[in-house]
């Protein structure tokens, strides 16, 4: 500015202090307790809040020995899947008892007999009082190849002697159940982890084009989406996995599986992203961005996706047990994963007639296990919700 | 090419070619940019005037090719930025709009070489990272061989020099913990960050109170003299402006209306637009008068206007020559132009590059 003596009006430009002392509003230093809060970061007050919702962490506490379960489901279970026990098909869980009757107290088991009833001609298993099995913690049995590393033979829990530990009773060719669903816990977990990676990519990414650029890239993507919705899902998979070939190895097939159910799935993690992104795009920091010469990606991964990760983990969170049920049903209808490998599907295989409904309850133990994780899911992902809110008290 | 107007030597930063950039929009087609030219030379200041909606700011997002892509679009002219290096007298002209708005020579042009501060000070920086996180991330963007701890020292460093207190505590604190008038400041520190050789400010004190525009303006003077940038200024406010710039173009409806240097304008002010804007400041010396404001409001933006797009509100008015055709813009005096029939219609003065009487 040369002349602005000449300048008509008079603006009021004084000449300022060096510091504003309206500015001057100072961070950090000693903060008290109270304060915490107030500098707190995003990630520290969902911990907080969630902390406080006794339900979920009750939930997540519970998930988390549920898969340590998994993981070492070796260790944890007292046979392996394959192990029959001749003589105990169809056995009833073994009654754990406490006190023994010379005094004493400890888990035990009481011998069992197999009976015919003469009336029904069907086999019974009554204890025999008179000779008991302690169960033992951290005992020597059956040898297994631990993550297909090493051999070993150290089990949790177990019995000495002739007859097995069957507490959640043994299936019709005499395997123990609750080693079995230990088992079948891996793929049945983990396919909905996978799983919901794999539709959580999907979904970032689709969603993203779609948000980010809109026009029409989104205008497809969105048709593709609607497409991809109308189809029911079973028969889908049901076409799908019938065009699988039988004699798949497990493992390629375990992928295909969980490639299956993430087609459908990620369409509605795509919708988040992309409603998310058209309501972020239009913010003032992201044209400065790009006033700055920051690249597409790296506004999409910097400055859009973080605003909304905590909405991405409690969708995500609710997708686990979708993904868990998915597995389950598909398996349950012999389309999933295919016997000898073990999933919580599988086994439910085995509860499909009345006879095991009516007689054989314990074969659907392993329903109870769907249901509770998928209700645990549902819980931790309430709570995660109600702490991710910014709004939330 | 338009008449050197300023009369200075210095070499052409930016010249601005009948830039037009038009919305595409369902309920009609917005013609927001129609036809502006002008230029920018190295170190000196242009102040961009007009109402709401005129299409001020929307030149300033065609120069650095950010606007908003669909609807809008930049349908003709040319932008020539001349880019120098500071060692070498090389100079590159390159057409900005040729260059698509997402190209790395594009991006190297934006924070680099334009730099902007954005009107909302408020909004302009994202919650979720630290102010110095920002300002850094331009400096690594730009400039490949710096490293962070020296991005930061920078920034510190830039902090300091637009006035924000402590600034090596501050550089890691949060947007929510600035106040307006600090995050202004940290806004020009982010434009400026980068040494760019143009600096455009896009009514960069409109959400600010007036003791901390005072400031703002001063800081930005001040850095124009200091880095030796051009600037770009961008207000509604004719008499801040005036403070501010060497030149002052005067737009309406996305036209130029007038077009000179600041004590022209200041003191003789041609086009009944110019005079009206005027009236409609207070006086802070003199006699007291009663404030005049404009007549009417701004025509639709979908409307199709055959002649002066200042003809409905205009008192100089003249009816079957203003809303006939559209006025040349002419060079009324020397270095002084007008887009106007008061002062003659001869299309011998009007620019080649204005097409007359389009509509």
């Amino acid at each position: 500015m040369t002349e602005s003596t000449k300048t008509p009006a008079t603006t009021p430009v004084a000449k300022p202090e060096a510091v504003n002392l309206e500015d001057a509003v100072l961070v950090g230093g000693k903060v008290s307790a109270e304060e915490r809060f107030y500098y707190a970061s995003q990630w520290e007050l969902i911990r907080w809040r969630f902390s406080r919702h006794k339900l979920a962490v009750f939930s997540l506490v519970v998930l988390v020995i549920i898969y340590i379960l998994a993981t070492f489901a070796e260790f944890f279970s007292p046979y392996t899947v394959d192990t029959r026990f001749d003589g105990f098909q169809q056995a009833s869980p073994s009654k754990v008892h406490w006190i023994k009757p010379g005094g004493g107290f400890g888990p035990y088991v009481f011998a069992v007999k197999r009976e015919l009833d003469p009336k029904t001609f069907r086999f019974h298993f009554k204890e025999d009082t008179s000779q008991i099995y302690p169960i033992k913690f951290f005992v020597r049995g059956e040898r297994y190849k631990f993550w297909g590393l090493f051999y070993t033979d150290w089990h949790l829990f177990g019995i000495d002697g002739k007859q097995p530990l069957l507490l959640f009773g043994a299936d019709k060719i005499g395997r123990d159940v609750l080693s079995r669903t230990l088992h079948g816990a891996r793929i049945s977990l983990s396919i909905g982890l996978v799983g919901v990676m794999i539709s959580f990519i999907l979904g970032v990414i689709l969603g993203g084009i779609s948000g980010y650029f809109g026009g029409v890239v989104d205008d497809v993507i969105q048709r593709i989406i609607d497409f991809l919705l109308a189809i029911p899902g079973l028969p889908l998979w049901m076409t799908l996995a019938a065009a699988l070939p039988r004699d798949m190895p497990t493992l390629q097939l375990y992928f295909t599986i969980t490639i299956l159910l993430s087609i459908l799935g990620w369409t509605g993690l795509a919708r988040v992203v992309r409603g998310k992104l058209l309501q972020l795009r239009e913010e003032d920091y992201v044209l400065a961005a790009k006033g700055a010469g920051a690249s597409d990606w790296r506004i999409i991964t910097r400055h859009l996706l973080p605003g909304f990760t905590s909405h991405l983990i409690v969708s995500l969170t609710f997708n686990v047990p979708g993904m868990i049920l998915s597995e389950t049903s598909l398996s349950f209808l012999g389309l999933g994963i295919q016997p000898p490998a073990v999933s919580w599907g599988t086994l439910l295989q085995d509860a499909q007639n009345l006879v095991a409904v009516a007689q054989q309850t314990w074969l659907m133990i392993p329903g109870l296990w769907v249901i509770g994780t998928v209700l645990l899911f549902n819980f931790v992902g309430d709570g995660l919700r109600d702490a991710a809110d910014p709004y939330s008290r | 090419m338009a008449v050197n107007t300023n009369g200075t030597k210095n070499p052409l930063l930016i010249e601005v070619q009948d830039l037009k950039t038009y919305f595409f929009l369902h309920e009609g087609l917005v013609k927001a940019v129609d036809g502006v030219s002008f230029e920018i030379r190295e170190g000196r200041s242009l102040g961009v005037i007009g109402e709401s909606g005129c299409g001020k700011s929307v030149t300033a997002q065609s120069l650095m090719r950010i606007v908003p892509s669909p609807p809008g679009r930049e349908v003709g002219g040319k932008i020539l930025l001349h880019l120098r290096s500071k060692d070498s007298n090389v100079e590159e002209v390159v057409n900005v709009l040729e260059l698509p708005p997402n190209s790395a020579k594009m991006r190297s042009i934006r924070g680099k070489k334009i730099g902007m501060i954005f009107q909302e000070p408020m909004t302009s920086f994202s919650p979720l990272h630290t102010i110095g996180s920002q300002i850094m991330e331009a400096v690594l963007i730009h400039e490949k061989n710096i490293d962070k701890k020296t991005a930061r020292l920078m920034t510190i460093e830039m902090l300091a020099r637009v006035g924000i207190p402590n600034p090596q505590r501050l550089v890691d604190a949060y947007p929510h913990q600035f106040s307006g008038g600090m995050r202004q400041r940290a806004m020009i520190a982010m434009a400026l960050v980068c040494g760019p050789s143009l600096l455009i400010g896009d009514e960069p004190t409109t959400a600010l109170d007036v003791t901390i525009e005072a400031q703002i303006l001063e800081l930005i003077k001040d850095l124009q003299e200091e880095f030796g940038m051009a600037l770009m200024y961008i207000s509604h406010d004719l008499a801040v402006v005036g403070q501010m710039v060497d030149e002052i173009m005067v737009m309406y409806m996305g036209m130029t209306m007038e077009y000179a240097k600041t004590d022209d304008i200041f003191d003789d002010p041609l086009h009944p637009y110019t005079v009206a804007l005027w009236r409609s400041i207070p006086k802070v010396e003199g006699k007291l008068e009663r404030l005049r404001p404009i007549s009417g409001t701004l025509p639709s933006p979908y409307a199709v206007i055959p002649g002066c797009p200042f003809f409905s509100r205009c008192e100089s008015r003249m009816k079957g020559v203003c809303d006939a055709a559209l006025p040349p813009l002419i060079e009324a005096k020397p270095g002084h132009k007008v887009r106007c029939f008061l002062y003659g219609t001869s299309s011998a003065v009007s620019q080649g590059n204005d097409a007359a009487g389009n509509n």
